[in-house]
């Protein structure tokens, strides 16, 4: 399998199934293209990395499904995780 | 090949195990039933620490789980042990219409918990004997219901072995079994997908209801459910939300319409691909599978979570490489070359097909050789 796997060509984030260092030039294969993308961070295996700029509040997208909205702004290249991403559902502590 | 060689049982059910069950009605009994399983050689404990005081819908529950997991296929006979004969009998009579050996001791009528466990093992063992009697036979995969099962899930488990799962779970439905999908909870942000694949729309809005009730329970607690679910452990595998959990674990159903929505511990009635209601902690899960008769159980688990169930084999299967290395010992399918290598999902499949054929004929789990096995029934309601 590719190192860094888009689960469908919709998605806004792709996730690395290797350990990868920060500023690396990574390469993802989207819709049958390849892109390059700068890593902003160390990314352990099996987390997830931005393909684009997502602005706060914005939809996060993986398997062409909504996973949750940034927390933050997000650029493209850098980890997403529980530090930028929220979650839409079950949130008790916001009512 | 659809058939595969089972124990028919005198139901018409078939089995994959040929258990002797000692059966423990509530709290005051476990003991005993672990004392006469430890003895008897084939014999396997099942206890609770509820059933006293319990009332309504959460009594009928436990009594429905442990009649349900009496009458399992996978189970030859079955003694049941009660405080007094009466409430033995109020579970051994649900346990009768399977047409089984069923006999019943009281505690109270043994006089003391010694007495019942020198009883209790002279009759486990008669009942172990005249089990062993019973020889395998041709039977139909249209006689199985596999539950589709995730726990210690990472992204793995929906890139690679939930994937895996739902592939086998397509072609096992299409040879004429049925398969149960479980934990609604870990639906949530995904349920729509599911709602929309149910054959009637009932069920479809009984899939969205269950979400429903879980979500609302959580909000009812005031907290971010994030850190319960997804576990911490989820997290460090690189799972954010409950959403991208949920859309990973529904991978498991494959892709086949959804027949039939069921309450926990209920029996499926119809095949193909059916969704029970059980909370997504695996113990209590898959007890719920195990009362609804569920005869194996394949777990698909991305961090490595052990955990097996008693009388249905589970079969551990892993899509992470550093899982699948240091787990091993836990783990019956190895699927991690879809990551680290450049396995085909279908190749996959077909090897989880290849071992779950093995060990519907009686090849050891892991779990069962380790005896990782635990039950909790599920209850939502206080003891009164």
């Amino acid at each position: 399998m590719d190192t860094i796997v888009v689960m469908k060509a919709s998605d806004n984030v792709a996730t690395c199934l290797k350990d990868l260092a920060a500023n690396q030039l990574a390469e993802v294969k989207l819709d049958g293209h390849r892109q390059s993308v700068t890593l902003q961070n160390d990314i352990p295996f099996g987390h997830k990395i931005a393909l684009v700029d997502i602005a706060q509040g914005d939809e996060v997208l993986k398997y062409a499904e909504v996973i949750g909205v940034a927390s933050q702004p997000i650029t493209a290249g850098e980890h997403v995780h529980v530090h930028n991403v929220e979650s839409i559902r079950a949130r008790g502590d916001k009512i | 090949m659809t058939t595969f060689m089972g124990y028919r049982r005198p139901d018409g059910r078939v089995g994959v195990r040929n258990i002797v069950a000692i059966v423990s009605a509530m709290d005051n009994t476990n003991a005993c039933a672990n004392r006469i399983a430890d003895i008897v050689a084939h014999a396997v404990p099942i206890t609770t620490p509820f059933g006293r005081t319990q009332i309504g819908h959460d009594f009928e529950m436990t009594l429905r789980t442990l009649a349900g997991i009496g009458a399992h296929p996978n189970v030859a006979a079955v003694l049941v042990l009660g405080l007094s004969l009466t409430s033995a009998n109020t579970l051994a009579d649900r346990i009768r219409p399977s047409g089984k050996p069923v006999e019943v001791l009281g505690l109270q009528e043994a006089g003391s918990t010694m007495g019942l466990t020198m009883a209790g093992v002279r009759v486990a063992a008669d009942l172990t004997v005249a089990a062993s009697e019973q020889t395998r036979e041709p039977c139909e995969f249209a006689d199985l219901t596999v539950a589709v099962e995730c726990g210690g899930s990472d992204t793995t488990s929906g890139i690679a072995s939930n994937p895996t799962v739902g592939l086998f779970a397509d072609r096992f439905i299409d040879a004429g079994g049925t398969i149960v999908l479980s934990e609604p909870a870990e639906f949530m942000g995904a349920e729509h997908i599911l709602a929309e694949r149910a054959v009637d729309p009932e069920d479809g809005q009984r899939i969205r209801d269950m979400v429903k009730w879980f979500e609302d329970e959580a909000k009812r607690n005031g907290v971010d459910m994030r850190g319960t679910n997804p576990t911490p452990d989820n997290i460090e595998g690189g799972l954010t939300t409950l959403e991208e959990k949920s859309l990973g674990a529904i991978a498991k159903g494959g892709s086949r319409p959804i027949v039939e929505v069921i309450d926990y511990s209920e029996p499926a009635t119809k095949r193909g691909l059916v969704v029970m209601n059980t909370p997504s902690a695996a113990c209590e899960s898959m007890t719920g599978l195990l009362g609804g008769g569920s005869q194996m159980i394949i777990f698909s688990t991305g961090r490595g979570n052990a955990i097996g169930a008693p009388i249905s084999p589970t079969i551990k299967i892993t899509g992470n490489p550093h899982t699948a290395a240091v787990m091993k010992e836990n783990i019956d399918v190895d699927v991690s070359a879809i990551i680290s290598d450049s396995e085909p999902l279908e190749t996959a499949a077909n090897r989880l097909w290849d071992q779950m054929l093995k060990i519907a004929q009686g090849k050891l789990t892991r779990c069962e050789v380790l005896q990782e096995d635990q039950l909790s029934v599920s209850r939502f309601g206080p003891s009164v």
